[in-house]
């Protein structure tokens, strides 16, 4: 099978787009004619003497160059994309737009707050909802992304502990399931990571907590839902355990989607929390990034909140900042968070309003388990098949990869050729060829049915025909991609000599 | 099954020591831990002159889908680093227990030797992995 | 039900398939005393138009004349950018962990990661940070990785880099037992004074060099560069990516050039937006790319021998590394990386050199309009980009923002807590976006303000 596209010379990299002298005078601005081109105000030694290579091309260039780039990526605007713990749903227009608005976008972030109180509102009540639905007492949102409100959420457990004196603290337990940001997180405010692992069933191993546990444990880093697709049923018992020994809980909020407004990490006993707003507010994941990961917190850690906050007195919104909150950890960005991101979230928020918000929980649930059932008819392996889905469930290949030799990245591949996003492949770590599926709310049934019509397809393909299916994707701008040329030919800069 | 010379010993973390002379060994990676990381991508070596103590991790073997250190399986100074690693590290892949070796140690306790597995018994971790 | 598409139908014959009754069946493994009522404090959900209404209400407002930067600089935002930017296809995707079916993110942080290295005259770029300060961090963290010649976690940090990366850089690095070092500046020129360093500053991870530093004064980055170099220290740079344009990239500096830099990439093509979400941008030699935090995407070429775009060094990353990664950082981001580069797209060499030159020159001109008015003064003499510090004689600044803000200006930032020293003082930009009557309209506003509070005090 050969691929169905043609190459273009339309699809070079823009430098090779180029032509010296070829400049859009209508975006720059207009320099009087006895304004110098070099500034005389400044000493020759401080300027630059050659110009950056930066493209030289027509605004319908840039547009057409960027366009067809656009078009060759999946999205959720255009694929259905399950990728597992990630909550790939659909981020309303309605969000963009209203976030976009003129008075949002020239507002300057060191403007006194009596020119934003408009956008400040909006901040404030976004505070006040996710304090709600999370059952925590406060919340900070400048955090930018879920690993930036891990780091403040584990440098407020150091805080709290520093305060009291109780400074032999020096360990946090993480699940041996968790993400990768949990482990580098805890290094990155000084702790040292001890791992316990996780049971056959998708639980953690309480007797392995329980050993690992003592004086020496800051707390304990945890996603429930859990980052294998099941609910910790002992949580109750986990929380009592971790705080007798002096430790504080903290709840990674990859997976809150699955529970919105349904329970809540709060009444779990969770002490901090962080939430993906690009996950369950829905604000868009742009190619990777901006998020944004606000951080909750229980009573006894909110002096440690990082600054700045929004406090209201009547219809008055301000910012807080160290002076008013002497005990924060600090300020996180230069200035306070990744607002547009917050702005998309709230709107998203008020559109679903208290009776949407368990409606996420109960759909999502919905559509994870309809999948892992109908799959596990069509002969799939489940990784935990005793427990119910969350929002998402893990699919194991390892029985395909041993007969077939046709691996969970083979299928992954082949089903970008029948025009679905893959699953999240090979995590969790500990489940071997595995699929992590989450279709999230927001798809139809009609959807979730082609999507295992395709796996079902593909297996009987890995069955039949295995050497084509060990080489997709065919229909994709590019085929498979040499990593390994990657990485030890490394070409991460273009350059005109070539 | 995997490849195992009999006259190397080995650690359970998939090193491999060879004699090079009386106190000298020379350290690299088994072909069974090569294989388990895929194709090698980069190899970060210790400083010669550096002193290391037995299972100190002293370098570092990346691949594409995975890093993994290297403990020194004895203590002493580093003598001798594999410098042609810095533009083929895909030797530790092609040839595991001769150009892919990563680095020679002077040893300062031959005794710690006696710790390390035989052949024979690293081909039975091996296979129980 | 909002972006939910079920219907009843659907509903009933996927229960059946799962075998349940009931959609609340499906949450039977949590135990029943956790799960909670109605959410009371949250209001009932609104329609489209209801909210469009709400939003359009809190984002009306008079939209004063703003002079204000101190690391956030209103520039045009060519039309073309956000158009493609808010396309489904870059706006709804995901980190590119499939390459074949996300050729477009990729190809376009290749092309990204190529102008930053050209403009800051380095070999290697990131795919970005968070924003400006916490890129910094990073910076910090990075030089006490990549420095082999220095055991120390010490880091020399001037006086004139902006206050709040200096906060944000001392929240991220603390925990890791890292010490920020203040360097001071010289009153007279607001620069640092190289002549007043230590002979000998003992075992120093690097020196942080702002160019332009926060007062927009140019620094003499050639002699900070060696005298760093000279004593086994990395250079990190923080530099504004419009100002490179026109002044020396950082690759540039000295005899060696920086080691790392790091920035603030708002300024290209990104809406002030009430503070983000912007971009870090990071940049250093290959030397160093194995300790460089965040996504890196290379070219490789397909099974058909095709380019193509794959994210690599992945090893360095925290879902591979873990507890050993470089930082914990997942994303990017991404999206407003994609109108940065667009926007030097558009813009190209000579474009952006017009926008610094045209920044450069409103402020001179705004500069020296404003030190005639009686009262204020200018603080520093010395040679500077867009920005420029101003001290009111005998008057207070909040008073005197305040009352320009009445006027309709937004003035500039108050520097009195960051910087006690300078007396009643705001730091004020003018970039290409001002016209000569802006400047007018600030210069003749400020004389009333100065005129009315000089009267009343005498």
């Amino acid at each position: 099978m050969t691929r169905n596209t043609i190459d273009s010379p339309q699809d070079g990299v823009i430098f090779e787009k180029s032509h010296r002298g070829r400049s859009n005078s209508c975006q720059a601005p207009q320099l009087n004619a006895t304004e110098t081109a070099v500034p005389l105000s400044i000493p020759a030694s401080l300027l630059r003497k050659s110009a950056p290579l930066l493209p030289e091309v027509s605004e319908m260039q840039a547009v057409r160059h960027f366009t067809r780039l656009s078009q060759k990526n999946f999205s959720i605007d255009t694929h259905f994309y399950p990728l597992g713990s990630c909550t790939m749903k659909y981020n309303p227009r309605a969000c963009n737009r209203l976030a976009m608005l003129p008075g949002f976008l020239n507002y300057h972030p060191l403007a006194p707050v009596e020119t934003g109180q408009g956008f400040m509102a909006c901040l404030y009540e976004l505070q006040e909802i996710l304090k709600e639905v999370t059952g925590m007492k406060a919340v900070s949102l400048t955090p930018m992304a879920g690993a930036q409100g891990e780091f403040a959420g584990m440098a407020m457990i150091r805080a709290y502990h520093d305060a009291r004196g109780d400074t032999a603290r020096c360990e946090v337990i993480c699940p041996d399931a968790a993400h990768g940001t949990n482990p580098a997180t805890a290094v990155m405010c000084g702790y040292k990571v001890k791992e316990i692992p996780t049971r056959a069933d998708g639980d953690i191993d309480i007797e392995a907590l329980k050993e690992a546990i003592g004086p020496q444990t800051a707390g304990i880093m945890l996603t429930n839902p859990s980052t294998v697709g099941v609910f910790e049923r002992r949580i109750t018992e986990i929380a009592k355990i971790v705080h007798d020994a002096g430790g504080l809980l903290y709840y990674d909020g990859a997976n809150l989607n699955a529970i919105l407004g349904k329970v809540r990490p709060g009444d779990m006993g969770f002490d901090v929390i962080h939430m993906n707003l690009h996950k369950t507010f829905s604000t868009p994941h742009g190619g990777g990034g901006p998020g944004a990961g606000p951080v909750g917190v229980s009573e006894r850690l909110m002096p440690f909140l990082p600054v700045p906050m929004v406090d209201s007195s009547g219809d008055h919104y301000r910012w807080l900042t160290r002076k008013d909150r002497p005990q924060s950890i600090g300020q996180l960005s230069a200035f306070a968070g990744n607002a547009g991101v917050l702005m998309r979230a709230y709107i998203y928020a008020r559109l679903l309003g208290r009776e949407g918000m368990p409606r996420i929980a109960e759909y999502s649930v919905l559509n994870a388990n309809y999948m892992m059932v109908e799959l596990q008819k069509r002969g799939f392996d489940l990784a935990f098949p005793s427990r119910r889905a969350t929002h998402e469930f893990i699919v194991t290949l390892k029985r395909q990869a041993k007969r077939l030799d046709v691996t969970a990245m083979d299928f992954a591949k082949r089903l970008l050729d029948y025009g679905y996003h893959a699953p999240t492949t090979y995590f969790p770590l500990l489940v071997p060829e595995c699929f992590l599926i989450e279709p999230t709310e927001t798809e139809d049934k009609e959807t979730l049915d082609g999507f295992i019509d395709a796996m079902a397809k593909i297996q009987h393909e890995a069955e039949t025909r295995a050497k084509m299916v060990r080489a997709a994707p065919y229909t994709l701008p590019s085929r498979r991609l040499d990593d390994v040329r990657a990485a030890r030919e490394l070409d991460i800069v273009w350059n005109s000599k070539e | 099954m995997s490849n195992a010379p009999s006259h190397l010993r080995y650690t359970r973390s998939h090193e491999w020591i060879e004699t090079i002379s009386d106190g000298t060994y020379r350290i690299g990676i088994s072909d069974h831990a090569q294989d388990l990381l895929g194709d090698m991508v980069f190899i970060e070596l210790p400083e010669v002159g550096s002193t290391v103590s037995a299972s100190d991790e002293c370098a570092v073997v990346e691949s594409v889908k995975a890093a993994s250190d290297v403990y020194s399986p004895l203590s002493g100074e580093i003598i001798e680093i594999n410098e042609a690693l810095e533009d083929s590290p895909d030797l530790v892949n092609r040839d595991p227990y001769g150009d892919g070796w990563l680095f020679t140690v002077k040893a300062s306790d031959s005794s710690e030797l006696d710790e390390l597995m035989s052949a024979d018994e690293y081909v039975v971790l091996t296979n129980e992995e | 039900m909002p972006f939910i598409p079920h219907t009843e139908t659907d509903v009933q014959q996927m229960l059946t398939s799962i075998g349940v009754s009931d959609i609340a069946d499906l949450f039977d493994e949590i135990p029943a005393e956790l799960r909670i009522g109605s959410l009371d404090k949250i209001p009932t959900g609104l329609n489209e138009m209801a909210m469009s209404r709400l939003m359009h209400e809190r984002a009306a407002g008079p939209q004063p004349l703003c002079f204000i930067g101190a690391g956030a600089y209103e520039h045009h935002i060519p039309a073309a950018i956000w158009e493609i930017v808010t396309r489904g296809e870059f706006y709804s995707a995901y980190t590119p962990y499939q390459a074949e079916a996300s050729q477009g993110t990729l190809q376009l942080i290749y092309e990204y990661q190529t102008m930053m290295a050209h403009l800051t005259g380095m070999e290697a770029s990131n795919a970005s940070l968070y924003d400006g300060a916490s890129g910094l961090a990073e910076a910090v963290l990075m030089a006490v990785r990549a420095n082999r010649k220095s055991k120390s976690k010490r880091i020399l940090m001037p006086a004139t880099v902006n206050p709040a990366y200096r906060r944000v850089a001392q929240t991220i690095v603390e925990n890791q037992g890292i010490t920020l070092e203040v360097v001071d500046y010289q009153p007279g020129s607001g620069a640092i004074d190289t002549a007043s360093l230590p002979a000998e500053p003992g075992d120093v991870a690097a020196l942080v060099i702002p160019q332009p530093n926060f007062f927009g004064v140019l620094e003499e980055v050639n002699g900070l560069t060696d005298w760093a170099h000279a004593h086994g220290m990395l250079v990190i740079a923080v530099v504004n990516p419009t100002s490179l344009a026109l002044l020396t990239p950082p690759g540039e500096w000295g005899e060696q050039g920086a080691d790392i830099v790091c920035g603030e990439g708002q300024p290209l093509g990104v809406p002030l937006a009430g503070g983000g979400p912007y971009f870090g941008f990071m940049c250093c030699n290959l030397k160093h790319v194995r300790q460089m935090p965040g996504r890196i995407v290379g070219r490789t070429v397909d099974a058909d021998g095709k380019p193509g775009f794959a994210l690599t060094l992945q090893a360095r990353e925290q879902h591979i590394r873990r507890s050993k990664a470089t930082s914990n950082i997942c994303t990017n981001q991404g999206l407003v990386v994609a109108a940065a580069t667009i926007y030097m797209t558009l813009l190209g060499a000579q474009g952006l050199h017009k926008v610094a030159l045209k920044s450069h020159q409103n402020r001179q001109a705004l500069c020296e309009q404003l030190q005639m008015i009686d009262g204020v003064t200018s603080a520093f003499a010395s040679a500077s980009f867009h920005e420029f510090v101003i001290q009111f004689d005998g008057v207070s600044a909040d008073e005197v923002l305040d009352r320009l803000l009445a006027e309709g200006i937004l003035g500039g930032f108050n520097l009195s807590a960051d910087y006690p020293a300078l007396g009643e003082a705001i730091l004020v930009c003018a970039t290409e976006t001002k016209t000569e009557a802006d400047i007018s309209a600030y210069q003749s506003a400020l004389s009333r303000v100065m005129e009315t509070l000089k009267g009343s005090a005498a």
